[in-house]
């Protein structure tokens, strides 16, 4: 019976130093069969494939535990290399190809057909040409059992995306030895035709007896072509089905569902009915997170959670509000408009911002706690300055007195005020550009993955220190990858799928909604609040 | 206890500390030569005082994020000019000293402004760049000398256009006009007062510029420009700001560097000056990326004096190796520049 199976994985768990990243999973693969695995970001796909690739990182941090029976036989995979070796092959989400070289040539890298000359007689082996006609034909072959139209001999620089993807496959399915193929969110880069063609193309290579690991969230493909499913939810394994026994409510739901802890925070609302920030047909051109005409509303007073998944687009927003990427589209703060692609005028609009890149953005490594906190408000505002005529110098005396107040206020564990923020843990720096951004004394606070890189307990501070602002009337744009930390701070929660608002829910709907509209799939969620001209009425319901 | 030492090693940099060893050898050699240490410490003062200003030129660059500032030859060329136009005008002593920086101003200013703009195009290779605008500029004004009017005797050719090639400064009450200045004899080492106290005073403005808000905003552009941009300040602007002050004060500290020297050194002297001021700065602790008024004193205090210090020492070993001093300042100047691009990591 186990022998029918290609690959089996059993009770796999990988900790990276103290944090437990996989937790008991079993995989079973039979050859020809589909098998999808879904999760949200971080829910552990990467990790498990980097696990049955033998990447470097997984046996640098300690290995894993578990075991891996390939072929009926117990195996080690240690390298890349040595996976390759036994016909597991991958395709990049990122293509990994040369863009000079044509796509016979990227096909056959590293796998050349040779033939001897002259020269080589007499010099040896490393001195044989290329046998062009023959990997021209090797590649025809695997292009065309791709159904791909595409000429060999064309480079690949100036190909549609689409078709790079496909030169990808090619490349990983002409190697004769392949038996496993994994599909690393091969869609995100496609268009709807184009996923369509990939998927039947999936179809004829699972035919051929290969079997395919399709990683994605784009749950309507999975249950198009995945025979069996596999959902991840926090490096656990919280089901495993057939797809006919199955719908995508269902694994939505599996996929986002946990429990939700509420902070303590105030009961009733605070915020009113006018709105602090009106967002229209915003275009930002952030690489990776693109927004494609988002439309939003903020009341004053509340906490606005954005929501979605990785490359969505709902980290440009704040990014293009703030100035920091390209954008264009009609910003109304406190009704009025503001002038965007411009960051002294949205700091002046009393707008302010905590970057996702804490260490990148956020800070300056190596200055103190103390300038780190005030040197916005310096530089915008002329706070903390002594004048004199036309001269100015930094005000010593009132920076020390503001940056002691933060260091108790928001309890920021350091040495003292001097000291350097780069020796800080990531919570404190986080606090540290908390205290900044109040220094500029905001009305409205952007706030993208406040607590990525962040322990436990000092996620819960970083949070409760944004409600308790909140409550003293800060208006609050949370952004983050964390639905359950959106829903246990938040007033509403803005979804945005492919650069566009999604949907706007409550933190207590359900996790189905919560996971059709992160997976794209809006038009199927059951109550929730889709239409942007019904914004105002959630609002006051 | 031995990972402090590595710690230690580590932060101060292996470098530093083969040049410190170094530096201590040649005193202790100096001290068993019987080598007349009061004059040693004497000439070390003036070289300090004549150096200094060039090396704080480094210290706007490195802190505006364009790195060690390689070009500072630009500033230099102005500060020529000036000096040039002051004798031009018959102008003498402390006089032709005022007028020659204050004539180089507006020069600096306008190059420093068009280099800063160019060092904006390459953000990344600013060294390389900075470099050959300096070799070109150097070149370039080897024309120039050759084609300004200036016709005073003192340093126009006898024969056809042009100026020399050395200006003395003597006739002017130019040369040694700082050194002078309040010199006093303390047991045998000549101090001189208004020489260093020039130097000091440069120091205090520039301390005093880096804690304006341009300053501040400037500081926060070159230390991490995302962070910059998102605090609302206008990177390329204040590495701009950053570029001109650094040129104006290569202006100047050629000014005091040829008065305390007593000559103008146009045509090939400008050619590989930065170069000196560079692994000063760096051999006083700076990186490329971080710089401060301690690496600036420091760093020209132990680079003068070694150079100070080795030539007298090698030639009493033997007088074949007279340029031993040479020597040693090309290997340790290039060695430590090398060095400190080797220190340079991604964040």
């Amino acid at each position: 019976m186990a022998d029918d199976f290609l690959l089996q994985m059993r009770g796999v768990s990988k900790s990276y130093y103290s944090t437990q990243v996989l937790k008991d999973i079993d995989l079973a693969l039979k050859p020809g069969e589909i098998h999808a695995i879904v999760g949200e970001n971080g829910a552990g796909k990467s990790t498990l494939m980097n696990i049955l690739f033998g990447m470097s990182m997984i046996h640098t941090t300690g290995g894993f535990e578990g075991e891996m029976i390939y072929e009926g036989q117990h195996v080690d995979i240690l390298s890349p290399q040595q996976a390759m070796d036994l016909g597991i092959g991958m395709v990049h989400q990122e293509f990994m190809l040369l863009p000079n070289y044509t796509i016979t040539e990227n096909i056959k890298l590293n796998r050349e057909v040779l033939k001897g000359n002259v020269i080589s007689r007499l010099f040896g082996e490393r001195l044989k040409t290329l046998d062009m006609p023959v990997m021209n034909a090797d590649a025809r072959r695997a292009l065309d059992s791709l159904d791909i139209g595409i000429e060999e001999y064309v480079k690949v620089a100036g190909l549609p995306v689409g078709y790079m993807q496909f030169v990808e496959i090619a490349r990983e399915i002409d190697k004769t030895e392949i038996k496993l193929l994994v599909f690393d969110e091969p869609t995100a880069v496609l268009a709807e035709s184009e996923a369509e063609h990939l998927l039947r193309a999936m179809e004829r290579i699972a035919q051929r007896g290969i079997a395919i690991l399709f990683i994605t969230h784009r749950l309507d493909e999975v249950m198009e072509v995945a025979e069996n499913i596999t959902v991840l939810r926090d490096g656990r394994l919280v089901a495993q089905k057939r797809a006919t026994e199955t719908n995508i409510y269902e694994l939505a739901e599996l996929m986002v569902g946990r429990k939700v802890e509420k902070l303590a925070r105030r009961t009733g609302k605070i915020w009113d009915d006018t709105m602090a920030l009106s967002v229209r047909d915003l275009v930002v051109d952030m690489p990776g997170e693109m927004v494609k005409g988002f439309d939003l509303d903020v009341h004053k007073g509340e906490i606005l959670g954005i929501g979605g998944l990785a490359g969505q687009g709902k980290i440009g927003v704040a990014n293009g509000v703030m100035g920091l990427y390209p954008c264009r589209g009609t910003v109304l703060v406190n009704g009025e408009p503001l002038l965007l692609n411009h960051t002294p005028t949205s700091i002046q609009h009393r707008l302010a911002f905590l970057s996702e890149d804490r260490r990148g953005v956020g800070l300056l490594l190596d200055s103190s706690i103390e300038l780190n906190i005030v040197i916005t408000a310096v530089h915008n505002q002329d706070k903390y300055l002594r004048k004199f005529g036309p001269f100015s110098q930094l005000d010593d005396a009132a920076i020390r007195a503001y940056a002691l107040q933060m260091i108790h206020d928001l309890d920021i564990r350091c040495t003292g005020p001097a000291q350097m923020v780069r020796r800080l843990s990531g919570g404190n720096q986080q606090k540290v550009c908390i205290a900044r951004a109040l220094a500029l004394n905001p009305d409205i606070l952007f706030v993208s993955e406040p607590t990525r890189g962040i322990d436990v307990g000092a996620k819960r501070l970083v949070l409760e220190t944004l409600v308790r602002l909140n409550e003293q009337g800060m208006t609050i744009v949370m952004t983050s990858s964390e639905l359950a930390e959106l829903r246990s701070v938040c007033d509403r929660i803005a979804i945005v799928s492919e650069g566009k608002i999604a949907g706007i829910l409550q933190p207590d709907d359900s996790d189905v909604n919560f996971g059709l509209l992160m997976a794209g799939r809006g038009a199927q969620a059951r109550g929730a609040d889709l239409l942007e001209g019904r914004q105002g009425a959630t609002a006051h319901g | 206890m031995v990972k402090k030492i590595v710690d230690f090693v580590h932060d101060f940099g292996l470098a530093r500390i083969i040049i410190l060893g170094f530096f201590l050898l040649l005193c202790v050699l100096a001290v068993v030569l019987r080598l007349d240490f009061a004059e040693l410490l004497s000439s070390s003062l003036v070289r300090i005082g004549m150096n200094g200003v060039l090396v704080l030129a480094m210290l706007p660059a490195i802190s505006c994020g364009i790195g060690p500032n390689f070009g500072v030859s630009l500033g230099i060329l102005a500060g020529l000019l000036g000096s040039l136009i002051a004798i031009e005008l018959r102008l003498d002593g402390y006089v032709a000293f005022t007028g020659a920086i204050l004539f180089s101003l507006p020069f600096a200013a306008l190059v420093g402004y068009g280099y800063g703009w160019l060092l904006n195009r390459v953000k990344g290779s600013e060294m390389m760049l900075a470099t050959f605008v300096g070799f070109s500029a150097v070149s370039v004004m080897k024309i120039g000398w050759l084609l300004l009017p200036f016709k005073s005797p003192e340093m126009a050719w006898p024969i056809g256009r042009g100026v020399r090639v050395t200006i003395a400064l003597h006739n002017r009450g130019l040369a040694q006009v700082l050194n002078d200045t309040l010199a006093f004899n303390a047991g045998g080492v000549v101090i001189p007062t208004g020489l260093l106290a020039f130097f000091l005073l440069c120091c205090g403005l520039v301390w005093v510029f880096l804690r304006t808000k341009t300053g501040v905003a400037m500081r926060a552009a070159g230390d991490n420009p995302r962070f910059a941009e998102a605090a609302g300040i206008n990177v390329d602007q204040y590495r701009m700001i950053g570029t001109m002050v650094s040129t104006i004060l290569g202006a100047v500290g050629i000014v005091v560097f040829a008065q305390s020297y007593g000559f103008l050194q146009l045509y090939e002297g400008p050619m590989f000056m930065p170069f000196v001021a560079v692994a000063a700065i760096l051999i006083g602790g700076a990186s490329i990326k971080k710089a401060s008024i301690a690496n600036v004193i420091i760093g020209t205090f132990l680079f003068q004096a070694i150079l100070v210090v080795a030539m007298p020492v090698a030639n009493v070993f033997t007088a074949d190796m007279a340029s031993m001093a040479e020597i040693s300042r090309i290997i340790i100047q290039n060695g430590i520049i090398i060095y400190a691009l080797t220190q340079t990591r991604g964040e």
